[in-house]
């Protein structure tokens, strides 16, 4: 009598499949404009990635690992990105990385004036604040099912996915990064007349930098991690090869996918986490440095030598 | 002397409706009435007036207000009521746009704990001001690398101020202080985060710099001997209101009240009074040109000065000369000249160790004519306070 199957069952399903229906046939511009950034991005960086030759990749990764980490862990790039070569599966775990790539990118771009807004309205944060726990609570698997109701199966959509599961994290360090900056050194900037951009920029940005690195720091491994996971919703890349080892019993080729996996996790990592420490022990500018990595733009040479020396030698590997 | 910066009838509430607090506050209410409506009285009818050139000290303890004064004169914190002129324009009718104009060239300040950017060179941070003016690079570096040589810190402009001592790192944010060349300056408790030698030296550097610039400073400190040592006048503070105002001799000598007599009683006292408010007069005996006596008017004890006509002092005669001097042809031949002389502004700790010598001490002002005496009595008895005095 208590069997939960003898009750009546309240058509949630088929509301939902009924909304989602409608939402996908009414309001289909909205999401095709919402996937053709990521579309178009996505498409660039893969298409470059699969085109240059792997040895060159490997150099330029272990490069940038250089400079925005240490020696050791640019070694270590190198050693892993090779060892992914050989183990043949070099095409998916560059369409991994593009995917993870665009994903970041536009995480940044979306997840730090976000976070600043945040920071400067209360309302704001009093809003995006409970969207943020929701999201976080969720577990990512369960992202699938919108997702793929709404923008379809491949590559693509598990971009937005993971997009959509990476980007809390960015926005709640950024807003708490702003907000912790010492409370006296924001009044004096504002008692030497700074507008409030000027206060953003000369202030707020760089004393909050290294509490946004930790932030990209968490939002990488999301990705990471949730760039495996859509391949259940037809994303291709390292987590295809897992699951299709899976689905045809072929432990070895599983786990050949998990191993490339686990090193480019620990590549990603290591590289943010130097980042962000990088900037907790004082150095010459963060902003320039800041800037310099996500490539907004150059710095102000004349501004300071110190600062415009570092930034001149992370523009030259970005040059190369 | 000019005023420069005026306060009138200031009002600072931190509650939900400062105008009905501030009702409430004129109609009579007190602070804790106030606070009770969860109102917290920052600033309560708070006049002030500042002349220009002067150092202006606004002394009282933790959570009188002090904070609140200084903040609201560049608006940091915004007054509900009142008004504040900087040479008679009204700040707190500034739109935002001349509000900034004002923060970055009539108004600057010096924080307590420096507010240094720390990933920023000491010549940045000392040239922020100007940047936010929108200086060109060459133009503010070189005003910001001039101000750095008067603070004496020329040589640490590409450090960053992780680098530096607390004094060094004070005497950065002061050079970004001064950068602006805006002639009104506060310091909230600007050395109050130092060690106490250091703080020493940042005051007497602070004076020396004053001699020069001739700002218009309003210095906040909990310090009453750094109040004394600093300031031309000192306003003290109690629950945001202005208890007593005046030159720290008026308050030393005459304590409004309790709270005030205070701060006064562990003072060191030969810092604050001068020799002119210990001295007696000096009725001098004044010889004309050719020695001879124009006017006696002499008639108590002990050395007898004689000045020439003008007041300056030519010597004094010694009680047991004074009656051979109206038989004499020759006054001058009697006047001795083992004398001491202090200005008259002298602080006591100066003129205390000329009276152990049992020479007399003569008073001048700043012209060199004589305005008084000194007796090592009168000294010993404006050492001591109000209180032991009266018993
Ligand atoms: N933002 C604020 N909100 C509420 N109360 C405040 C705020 N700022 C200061 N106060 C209160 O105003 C009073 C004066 O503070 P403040 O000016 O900082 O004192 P001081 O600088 O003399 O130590 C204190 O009672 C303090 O608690
Ligand atoms: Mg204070």
């Amino acid at each position: 009598m208590f069997d939960p199957d003898n009750l009546y069952v309240l058509p949630l399903a088929e509301w939902i499949q009924v909304a989602v229906r409608w939402m996908a046939v009414n309001l289909r511009p909205l999401f095709t404009t919402i996937k053709w950034p990521v579309e178009s991005l996505l498409g660039f960086i893969q298409d470059t990635f699969h085109a240059v030759p792997y040895p060159i990749l490997i150099l330029l990764f272990s490069l940038f690992a250089w400079r925005a980490a240490t020696g050791r862990i640019a070694l270590f790039t190198a050693l892993s990105l090779a060892f992914i070569a050989i183990i043949g599966v070099w095409y998916e775990a560059m369409t991994t990385l593009a995917l993870i790539a665009t994903s970041i990118i536009l995480c940044v771009l979306i997840g730090i004036p976000t976070g600043i807004l945040c920071a400067r309205s209360d309302k704001a944060w009093s809003v995006i604040r409970p969207i943020l726990d929701i999201m976080q609570t969720t577990p990512s698997f369960v992202y699938l099912v919108p997702v793929v109701m709404l923008f379809g199966v491949g590559t693509v959509p598990g971009a937005v996915a993971v997009i959509v599961v990476a980007i809390p994290p960015l926005i709640r360090f950024t807003n708490l990064g702003i907000r912790m900056v010492d409370r006296e050194i924001v009044e004096a900037g504002i008692a030497f007349g700074a507008t409030p951009r000027q206060l953003l920029l000369e202030v707020q940005l760089p004393l909050a930098l290294p509490t946004i690195l930790g932030g990209l720091n968490q939002t990488v491994l999301m990705a990471m991690v949730m760039s495996v996971i859509v391949a259940m919703i037809g994303a291709e890349g390292l987590g295809l090869v897992v699951l299709q080892g899976l689905g045809r019993l072929d432990v070895g080729r599983a786990a050949v996918g998990g191993i490339a996996i686990v090193l480019l996790a620990i590549v990603l990592d290591r590289i943010t986490q130097a980042m962000a420490n990088e900037q907790g022990v004082q150095r010459p500018s963060f902003l320039s440095n800041f800037v310099r990595l996500l490539r907004l733009r150059r710095t102000d040479d004349e501004e300071a030598p110190i600062a415009a020396r570092a930034a001149r030698r992370g523009t030259a590997v970005d040059d190369a | 002397m000019t005023e420069r910066v005026r306060i009138e009838n200031l009002y600072k509430i931190f509650g939900d409706s400062p105008q009905e607090a501030v009702r409430l506050l004129r109609s009579g209410k007190t602070k804790d009435e106030l606070l009770a409506s969860r109102y917290v009285v920052g600033l309560n009818d708070v006049s002030i007036s500042v002349p220009a050139g002067s150092i202006f000290m606004v002394m009282g303890l933790s959570g009188s207000g002090k904070s609140t004064l200084a903040r609201c004169i560049n608006r940091l914190i915004e007054p509900d009521a009142g008004r504040i002129l900087i040479d008679g324009e009204d700040v707190t009718r500034a739109d935002a746009a001349r509000l900034r104009e004002i923060r970055r060239s009539r108004v600057s300040m010096v924080f307590q704990h420096f507010a240094l950017l720390p990933h920023r060179t000491v010549a940045e941070n000392a040239e922020f001001g100007l940047k936010m003016r929108g200086l060109p690079a060459r133009e503010r570096r070189e005003k910001a690398r001039r101000i750095l040589e008067v603070v004496g810190l020329a040589a640490w402009e590409n450090h960053r101020p992780a680098e530096l001592s607390g004094g060094m790192r004070q005497r950065v944010g002061l050079a970004r202080a001064l950068a602006t060349e805006a002639d009104v300056l506060i310091m909230d408790e600007a050395f109050s985060a130092l060690d106490p030698l250091i703080r020493n030296e940042m005051q007497d550097e602070l004076l020396r710099l004053q001699q020069v610039l001739k700002k218009t400073i309003l210095f906040i400190t909990h310090d009453f001997q750094e109040a004394i040592r600093l300031g031309t006048r000192i306003a003290i503070m109690a629950d945001g209101a202005v208890v007593q105002e005046g030159t720290a001799q008026e308050i030393v000598l005459s304590p409004n009240n309790d709270y005030v007599a205070a701060f006064t009683r562990h003072i060191d006292r030969t810092r604050v009074f001068d020799a002119a408010s210990v001295m007696s007069p000096a009725e001098p005996i004044v010889l004309s040109g050719d020695g001879t006596v124009v006017e006696q008017r002499r008639g108590g004890l002990g050395p007898a000065y004689a000045t020439d006509p003008e007041g300056r002092i030519l010597g004094y005669y010694a009680p047991e000369d004074l009656d051979s001097l109206s038989e004499t042809r020759e006054p001058k031949a009697l006047l001795r000249k083992d004398f001491s002389a202090v200005r008259s502004d002298a602080k006591l700790f100066e003129v205390a160790p000329l009276c152990r010598s049992q020479r007399p001490v003569a008073v001048v002002d700043e012209n060199g004519r004589l305005c008084g005496r000194i007796e090592a009595d009168s000294v010993l008895a404006w050492i001591g306070n109000n209180q032991t005095r009266a018993s």
